[in-house]
Order: structure tokens, then C-alpha cells, then sequence
């Protein structure tokens, strides 16, 4: 599935002018908020119309303003999962969900009801108002609900920005389910780093009504200006090697070296993501001594960036993928580190928490 | 109830139910779409078209009941269309009444409808025409269900107005036992006639008792709804 997207569209003082084109899996339109990110994907669901410009899904023209194309947000089979959930007060959970599947044709439909349902986790909710749900369980049934209108891409607006810490954690798992599972395009919209890293394969970084940064999201968000430089940082594939839950811990296998990180709920053998800050990257000459420091990482320095502070950016390239640390000017001068120089990257397990 | 009232006094009450449950249904369809005019649209002449809605409100009935002569009487040129068209006359009979009924109560049941319909999350319909729904579809699965706490009181609104309806409706189609004499009407003629009184009396405590059975059950209604549409 490709999604192209060539548009402009004046808001106020505000102008979006968006070009971009992404490919299967989940693409993250990432940055702060009041960027844009909620108007481009509003366009995308036919929401909004734009001022001028065209957006192609799959060689299927959903606008167009030259050919004045425009497909109606309902003939355009694009579900859409908002921040408020918005299910329909006045209709059951189970009601909720089959809205969009009796306006689906039978020919077009996938899934049943009850594998989404199952998905999701949803079925003691079945009988009760949108109104008796927590945060958590709405915005699952808002995702039931999209899915259960058969769409050929799925956008998610911000869908666990208004829920705790908890509730976030308890729906991430679904929608990488959904990733994984169901192979479904889908555009996600975020301002948080956690989910946009554990979920995006590709990242649009949006700034001031434009896309800044456009790739793999292990390298956009090696890139200061993308995140922030507090929260820059790599994100690394590594494939869980063992379980350690005596120690609390995860082993898992990266071509760099062996990491442990707190243990995650994730069977042996899968792929998982940690995201591992600049800031909490030591550099070391050599194999270090006795430390607590748990993950060392062999890798060999690319460059070096002067930071707009006292401290420098040194990326690395550890088993052919990028990673960042941030140290003082000083450190850099003390230890000569120069682009080409084989360094060890440590980094405390515990600073992995989260991720 | 026949030991209680009069053969005369029950005509009264049956054609004052008859013709307010008339005006009422009736004047709903024409509510709901002005009401969703005035809520949503926006057209040149809406405000003219939301004070022409509110005339009969604040006009005094004597000159609503007139203007509806004017207009649908026998020799009006609407009265006059709606009698070659489709055989429906107004004037002098107790479609007349209804009309009178349903003109004086659908601002009241204007205003509850719109005011539901401007309540209304607008992103809920958003979120159905992503889900596949055209504007009719979401109109009749989410605005109209949504609206319906405005429906019911409007409905209730319009329906006690047209049972209390008097001036506009003895200006317009007179005073006729049997055809156009609602309850006002016939309490009115009653006070006028020695001896009457006693019967006048009766009426008045028939119309207390329907006025309370309305809003006691609009109160029911509106509960139930409210449990089933607030969020």
C-alpha cells in the first residue's frame, strides 16, 4: 500500500503544505503539538477539504483539485480512531461496533466481530453504554469499531494521549497486535516518543505545517531536532534471547553485543524495539572493568556534532545501526575521540525502563 | 365520564385532543427540517425566516387567527389552493382549528428541537461518515437519535400550546359545537350562558388533569432519553 500525499491548505494564519509518501506498515506523523499533524490526517479521511493539491491511496484518487476530484470521507474506506474515541452515546458497545460493518457491502468485509472483539479484548463490554466504559476500554472499542467497517488504512489520532501511564500500556500491546497481525496500513499520529518508537516503521516528522524529516524511524529520531535534544536517541532491533525473571531481567540479542534490559512481557524469539537515549549513552575506551553498567556495546564512532551547549553529539555505528551519545565537550578532548575510533557503549539497563 | 359530562362537554374534550394530537403531528416533520435549517444551514434570510417562525409567539393571537383568514380562508389564495388541490378546507372547520393549533405551538417546538440539534457533538457525525455513513444515514442513525430529548419536549411543547389554544383559533374557524368548540371555546361560551358555570367548572378540571397527565409523562419520556443519550 502506498498513501501519497501532495497538498496545501490555509487554516487561519496557519498553512499546511504537506508532501509525503509512505509505504505499508505504521507510518508516525510525529511532533509538537499545533504542527499540523490532526489537520493532514483529517484531510486524509476527507474530513477537510484542501485547498489545492491531490491524495492517492493505493492509485485510488481520493482528492484531487485539478481534476476537482472528492471522495467523501464516507465512500473513502479509511477508518479513523480519534483522541475522544467519539463512540455513539446513545448506541451499545456492541451497536458501536457493528455501525460501520452494516454499512460495509458483504463482499468488502474482513474479520468477524468476534476476532475483532477477541482482539481487542472486548467482550465482557458487549451489552454496556458507551457512557459505563473506562478511557481505556472506549478507546479500544473506538479502534473495534474502525476495524469492524472493513478500511483499507487505519489513522489513529492521538489515540492514548487521554489516558494514564496504565491505560497506555494496557492498549500499545493491541495495536502492535494489529500491526503484526493484521497487516494493516496505518498512519499514527503522536507526540510521544515511547509509542511513536515502539510502534512506527517509518517516521514523518511535522513541523510548522511541514514534513522536516522523512525515513526509518531509528534515524529520525537519531536526530536532535526531530525529538528534542533531551529526548534523541537510537532505536535498536534486538531479538529476546531469554527470560530472566528471577533477576527481573530480559536478555536479548543485538549484532553489537548481548543486551539486558527489565524484563518485558514478550515470548523468546520475537523482534522487540528499545529506544535508548543520547543522554544515557557512557562512552568507554577498551573493555572496561568490573561495572554495573549491564549493556555494553561495541561500536565505532561516525562523527561528532557540537552540541549548542557544552556537550557533543558522537553518533555510532553499532553492528551496522546508528546510535547516539551525548557527552561533555570535555570527555571528547580527555578521551581524543575521533570519527573512526572503536569505542564500547554502556548503557544502565534500568535507563531502558519503559521503552 | 359520560355520568360526569355532558354529551355536549365530551364533544368538546374529543375534538380538543383530536385537533391538538393533529396539530401536533402534523406541524413535527415541518419542526424538525426548520429546526435543522435554523441550527445548521447557512442561507441568506435565515434570520428573516427564524422571526417569521417566532411571529406567532409574540403576535397577539386575534391578529395570528386573522392573518390565517386572510390567508386560508374560502376565498384566500391559500385556502382557496388547498380546496381545488386536494379538496382540504380550512375555514369554519376543525382542520381549521388544527391549523390555527399548529401555527401557534411550532415555535415552541421549534426552539426545543433546535436547541437539542445545536447540543449536539458534531464530531459524533464526523466519526459516522468515516464509518461509511452518507448525510442521510447519519442524520437518521445519529443526529436524529441524539436530537430526540428536543423531539419529545417540542412535541409536548406544541401539544399542550394547541390545547390551550384559543385566541387565533376563535378568530380564525369560530366558535361551532361539534366542529371548531375545543375546550377554551367551549368554556368561554359556557361562562357566557346563564347557569353554565357548573359545566365551565367541570371542563376546567378536565383541562387541569390533561395538562398534568402531559407534563408528567413528558418528564418520563425525557428521563428515559436523557439515561439513554447522555455520554
Amino acid at each position: 500500500m502506498t498513501l501519497s500525499i501532495a497538498i496545501r491548505k490555509q487554516l487561519g494564519q496557519f498553512t499546511l503544505d504537506i508532501a509525503l509518501e509512505t509505504g505499508p506498515g505504521v507510518t508516525a506523523l510525529f511532533g509538537r503539538s499545533g504542527s499540523g499533524k490532526t489537520s493532514l490526517v483529517n484531510l486524509i479521511a476527507g474530513l477537510v477539504r484542501p485547498d489545492q493539491g491531490s491524495i492517492v491511496l493505493d492509485g485510488r484518487t481520493l482528492v484531487d483539485t485539478e481534476r476537482s476530484v472528492f471522495v467523501p470521507a464516507s465512500k473513502r474506506r479509511i477508518g479513523y480512531v480519534f483522541q475522544e474515541g467519539r463512540l455513539f452515546p446513545h448506541l451499545s458497545v456492541r451497536s458501536n461496533l457493528l455501525y460501520g460493518r452494516w454499512l460495509t457491502p458483504r463482499g468488502r468485509r474482513w474479520g468477524s466481530l468476534d476476532e475483532v472483539v477477541d482482539l481487542l479484548g472486548i467482550a465482557p463490554l458487549m451489552g454496556r453504554m458507551p457512557r459505563d466504559l473506562s478511557g481505556g476500554e472506549k478507546q479500544r472499542v473506538a479502534i473495534g469499531r474502525a476495524l469492524l467497517a472493513s478500511p483499507d488504512c487505519l489513522l489513529m489520532d492521538e489515540p492514548l494521549a487521554a489516558l494514564d501511564r496504565e491505560r497506555k500500556a494496557e492498549i500499545l500491546p493491541f495495536i502492535e497486535r494489529l500491526r503484526d497481525a493484521k497487516r494493516l496500513p496505518i498512519v499514527y499520529v503522536s507526540h510521544s516518543v515511547e509509542e511513536v518508537a515502539r510502534l512506527a516503521d517509518t517516521v514523518a516528522l511535522i513541523d510548522g505545517g511541514r514534513v522536516v524529516a522523512l525515513g526509518p524511524v531509528g534515524e529520525v529520531f537519531a536526530r536532535a531536532e526531530a525529538v528534542g535534544d533531551w529526548e534523541t536517541g537510537a532505536v535498536l532491533e534486538a531479538i529476546v534471547r531469554a527470560q530472566d525473571e528471577a533477576a527481573g531481567v530480559t536478555r536479548l540479542d543485538h549484532p553489537a553485543g548481548a543486551l539486558v534490559v527489565p524484563y518485558i512481557d514478550v515470548p523468546v524469539g520475537k523482534l522487540v524495539r528499545i529506544r535508548i537515549r543520547a543522554r544515557d549513552v557512557t562512552l568507554a575506551l577498551g573493555e572496561p572493568g568490573r561495572l554495573s553498567i549491564r549493556n555494553r556495546l561495541a561500536g565505532q564512532i561516525v562523527s561528532i556534532t557540537e552540541g549548542p551547549a557544552h556537550d557533543v553529539g558522537v553518533r555510532l555505528d553499532v553492528g551496522g545501526e546508528p546510535m547516539l551519545a551525548r557527552v561533555t565537550r570535555d570527555a571528547v578532548r580527555d578521551l581524543e575521540l575521533v570519527p573512526g575510533l572503536a569505542v564500547t557503549a554502556l548503557v544502565k539497563a534500568v535507563a531502558l525502563e519503559g521503552t | 365520564m359520560s355520568d360526569f359530562l355532558s354529551p355536549e362537554e365530551l364533544t368538546a374534550l374529543w375534538l380538543s385532543l383530536k385537533v391538538s394530537t393533529v396539530a401536533t403531528l402534523v406541524s413535527l416533520p415541518f419542526g424538525i427540517v426548520i429546526a435543522l435549517l435554523l441550527a445548521r444551514g447557512r442561507f441568506f434570510g435565515r434570520t428573516l425566516l427564524d422571526g417569521i417562525v417566532h411571529l406567532p409567539l409574540v403576535m397577539p393571537p386575534v391578529v395570528t387567527g386573522y392573518l390565517l383568514l386572510l390567508a386560508f380562508g374560502r376565498k384566500g389564495p391559500l385556502g382557496a389552493f388547498f380546496e381545488q388541490t386536494f379538496g382540504l378546507v380550512f375555514a369554519f372547520r376543525w382542520t381549521g382549528a388544527a391549523l390555527a393549533c399548529g401555527v401557534m405551538g411550532f415555535p415552541l417546538m421549534v426552539r426545543a428541537i433546535r436547541l437539542s440539534i445545536e447540543s449536539i457533538d458534531r464530531k459524533l457525525e464526523q466519526a459516522a461518515s468515516t464509518l461509511g455513513a452518507g448525510r442521510m444515514i447519519v442524520f437518521l442513525s445519529v443526529t436524529l437519535p441524539l436530537a430526540l430529548p428536543g423531539i419529545f419536549a417540542g412535541v409536548v411543547l406544541s401539544f399542550a400550546r394547541a390545547l390551550g389554544e384559543f385566541g387565533a383559533t376563535i378568530t380564525f374557524v369560530s366558535n361551532i359545537p361539534g366542529e371548531t368548540q375545543t375546550i377554551p371555546s367551549a368554556i368561554y361560551a359556557l361562562i357566557q350562558t346563564p347557569n353554565g358555570d357548573a359545566a365551565a367548572l367541570r371542563l376546567t378540571l378536565i383541562s387541569i388533569a390533561i395538562s398534568l397527565a402531559a407534563l408528567v409523562l413528558s418528564e418520563f419520556f425525557a428521563r428515559r432519553v436523557a439515561r439513554g443519550a447522555v455520554a
